[in-house]
């Protein structure tokens, strides 16, 4: 039997994202994210998740998409990776899909605006292009792609 | 049986008796002529006994069986306690506390014992004055001319050779070869019985009582236990040390009816034979718990504890906290609606829900503390065998010991609180001769009290030693790079001393093993901050010096002034804030492009948050600040923010693995509201 995989797909910026349905906790409206100074530029903030305070990234600045203000349509995927739950604010979320395992190339040839390495692999849907997210590179906000990150903090004095 | 689950509790309890066991040989070792604290220490270990043999720990077993036979013979008056006698039993200690250690890493409680075994076997039989182990092994070596090749030794034991080899370890070596050079006979006797004999249990019982009037039995196969258990077919051989001949001892067991001896045989010492170590300990090991059984009704008059309580997991507790810290943020969301819509019956409602819900964070927060004695328990040990490593004489006195923190604090200050102690015996107590000298009494008071302030503790770590220096300081400081010989000239007596809390600071030229390294009190100053908390130092020169530190009761809910910067709320801990007051924005003056003013004659830096935080849409027009006084420390700042308002209880909420370590902030808490508002970390501000 091929391996089948469950995928959360999510839209930015007219692209199509996927992440594993594992490593998603759940999906909320947009609520009030407080900003955090001084933190990386990709953090849009912490929220309160029923008690918890859980950071807000931004995918937009961390793919480095075109920037956008947040709409209340938006999104915010909750995932859970490695112990670390993190929201994501995505446009918008499309539906749960199945996908064999052959369908994924690992080839990120086809992305061409993405950096190379938030890319897991791509899969093929009919005609349409599902970006899947290595999330644990995502979240590693420490990371040289983010140097503007502390530019704020300079500024600021 | 799956144990695992049981290894925590286990580990726990074992800790708990173990401090008990130190405390009470500590005052044991104070005063040996009076033996109350036996009874204890012998409860103590009995208790450790049995719940290292139920969970399958036998080493540890072994050891506090061995520690047993001691102490029971040390409250008999039949031993003395002499200052070897509790040298091996503080050993003893610290064998088990590795033990426990070693438990809680999963991998049991292999560690060796044999020194200990023979010390503790020596002292039992009151041969404390017979050579200690090491010259036993060299006699052993000795008399039986085997080769001693470093750990590996062999040893020799001829055995008959038409039966099967019998295993001796060190212990039963030592005894047979000192039984020897005594003149005493080690017999290998076969004890068979008739094929008839229907209570085999009851007759071995009575050849042991009789055959141990006649000698000591140092070892059978099988072992006790086994025998008890009538795990042997029709015979069983045991090893004796005795005077008697061959055929006193026939005519002792063939007293017995239904039983006979089969040979006895004389051990002496001649044929190779080499010895696992670890298997023979392993055999007394079990050997030994079955002589306890044997003895049984010793000491069990286990006294029960008065106290009913109950073992929760502090993650429950956690859980608990933060339930209640959820209803402390909806009953203030509450209170905001009611002022909104001024219904006086939701207005009472709600008056009462306030009283319930501070009742019940007032007993939640109890359930959480934990006495300072956990802590400060261990330091008498310490103490001294530290002052004996360094040769002083030190007096500690505890006080207030029952001070209540919450658990994360406690867990936490231990460390802090070691270096303090040590740090005072290195470096402040002298020793007895300079003290002779200087008029002082030989022996040094190290004070360590414990107290309430507010809703802080205060302990403070005083000694009565040469105090500190401040010449010494300033030319260390200097020497080191700590600081500039310019900076250090503007800083007056108390800032100077101040300066041992900086990194990189020592005043010892020598790195030992108690002191020198230039990390302690950096360290202590660092521990005390992230605890919220405080610590400072007072110091008479020659008269001693005294650490004071300041800690908050509990971490999880905090006082804290919510100010308004632009758009965005921040909460600033109650604990650092010293006044709020008004600024006028002619009043800001500037001394050397840094922003001050002028607080009741003190200069005073200021801060502009909306800067720092880079906040938008802040109240850059208006010429009248709000202006929160601050402080760490001796430091003192002045925050400009945009408004005040108010004062809350806020559910300290930590910012999680990815925010960690971002400069200026403590963590979070959520507003009535149930937005996030950050908390700030003065420390790191100002």
């Amino acid at each position: 039997m091929e391996e089948e995989l469950q995928l959360v797909a999510f839209t930015i910026d007219h692209e199509e994202f996927a992440v594993d349905i594992l490593q998603v906790q759940e999906i909320e409206k947009i609520i009030h994210i407080t900003r955090v100074p001084r933190s990386p530029n990709s953090l849009e903030g912490v929220i309160n998740l029923r008690g918890e305070v859980i950071p807000v990234i931004n995918l937009r600045k961390r793919l480095k998409l075109p920037l956008k203000a947040n709409e209340d349509n938006n999104k915010i995927v909750i995932v859970k990776v490695n112990d670390l739950t993190v929201g994501i604010i995505v446009d918008g979320v499309s539906e749960v899909v199945r996908l064999k395992k052959d369908m994924i190339e690992s080839s990120p040839g086809l992305v061409e605006n993405i950096e190379v390495n938030y890319i897991k692999g791509v899969g093929k849907l009919g005609e349409r292009l599902l970006i899947l997210l290595d999330l644990p590179v995502i979240l590693e906000l420490d990371k040289q792609n983010d140097q503007t990150a502390y530019q704020e903090v300079h500024d600021g004095f | 049986m799956d144990m695992n689950q049981y290894i925590e509790i286990f580990t726990e309890e074992a800790k708990e008796h173990l401090q008990n066991l130190n405390s009470c040989l500590l005052s044991l070792e104070k005063k040996p002529s009076d033996v109350t604290p036996l009874d204890e220490i012998f409860r103590s270990a009995h208790t450790l006994k049995g719940m290292s043999a139920t969970m399958g720990f036998e080493k540890m077993a072994e050891l506090t069986h061995l520690m047993e036979n001691v102490l029971s013979k040390l409250r008999a008056g039949e031993e003395k306690v002499t200052s070897y006698v509790m040298d091996i039993l503080f050993q003893c200690l610290d064998v088990l506390e590795q033990m426990v250690h070693t438990i809680v890493f999963g991998t049991g409680d292999d560690l060796s014992i044999a020194d200990l075994t023979i010390s503790l076997k020596q002292i039992e039989e009151g041969k404390q004055n017979l050579p200690s182990v090491q010259q036993a092994r060299e006699e052993i070596a000795a008399t039986s001319a085997c080769q001693v090749q470093g750990e590996n030794e062999t040893f020799y034991l001829q055995n008959c050779d038409e039966f099967e080899e019998l295993v001796f370890n060190d212990y039963e070596k030592f005894l047979i070869i000192s039984a020897i050079a005594k003149g005493y006979a080690t017999f290998r006797l076969r004890i068979n019985f008739d094929e008839s004999c229907l209570m085999k249990v009851a007759r071995a019982f009575m050849v042991f009582r009789n055959i141990e009037e006649v000698g000591e039995i140092i070892k059978s196969v099988p072992p006790v236990q086994e025998i008890e258990d009538e795990k042997f077919d029709n015979s069983f051989e045991i090893v004796l040390i005795s005077k008697e001949t061959e055929q006193k001892l026939r005519h002792v067991i063939n007293s017995i009816a239904e039983v006979n001896l089969g040979y006895a045989k004389i051990i002496s010492i001649s044929n190779i034979q080499d010895i696992s170590m670890n298997k023979a300990i392993g055999d007394v090991a079990s050997e030994e718990k079955s002589t306890a059984n044997n003895n049984n009704g010793k000491g069990l008059n286990r006294k029960s504890k008065a106290m009913q309580t109950v073992r929760v997991d502090i993650e429950r507790l956690d859980n608990l906290m933060n339930l209640v810290g959820e209803l402390v943020i909806s009953k203030t969301r509450l209170e905001q609606i009611s002022s909104a819509s001024q219904l006086a019956e939701l207005t009472e409602t709600i008056e009462h829900i306030d009283l319930i819900t501070s009742d019940l964070q007032a007993v939640v927060m109890k359930v959480r503390m934990v006495p300072l004695e956990q802590v400060f328990n261990r330091f008498p040990r310490m103490i001294r065998d530290l002052a004996r490593d360094l040769n002083k004489k030190v007096n500690l006195v505890i006080k207030g010991e029952d001070t209540e923190l919450d658990r994360t604090v406690i867990d936490e200050i231990g460390d802090p609180l070691v270096h303090l102690l040590r740090n005072s015996i290195d470096h402040g107590i002298e020793s007895p001769e300079i003290r002779v000298n200087k008029g002082k009494s030989e022996e040094a008071t190290l004070r360590l009290e414990a107290w309430y302030e507010g809703n802080n503790v205060v302990i403070e770590v005083e000694d009565d030693g040469q105090g500190i220096d401040v010449a010494v300081i300033k030319n260390k400081a200097i020497e080191k790079g700590v600081i500039t010989k310019a900076e250090v000239e503007q800083m007056d007596e108390l800032g100077i001393i101040n300066l041992i809390f900086r990194s990189g600071f020592t005043t010892a030229n020598k790195i030992t093993d108690v002191s020198g390294r230039g990390v302690g009190l950096d360290a202590v100053r660092t521990k005390i901050d992230s605890l919220n908390g405080f610590v400072g130092v007072e110091t008479l020169p020659g008269r001693g010096s005294k650490f004071t530190i300041k800690l908050p009761l509990t971490l999880a809910i905090i006082q804290a002034l919510l100010v308004q910067v632009g758009l965005e709320t921040y909460a600033i801990p109650l604990s650092s804030i010293d006044e709020t007051t008004h600024l006028n924005r002619e009043n800001i003056k500037q001394i050397q492009g840094q922003e001050v003013m002028l607080l009741r004659g003190n200069v005073l830096p200021l801060i502009r948050l909306d800067k720092f935080l880079g906040a938008p849409d802040s109240n850059k027009n208006s010429d009248d600040y709000y202006v929160v006084v601050v402080r760490k420390g001796n430091r003192q700042a002045g925050l400009i923010v945009d408004s005040l308002i108010g004062q809350q209880d806020i559910v300290i909420k930590t910012l999680g693995k990815l925010l960690n370590g971002i400069p200026g902030f403590s963590g979070a808490t959520i507003l009535g509201n149930g937005h996030v508002a950050l908390i700030l970390d003065i420390g790191s501000l100002i």
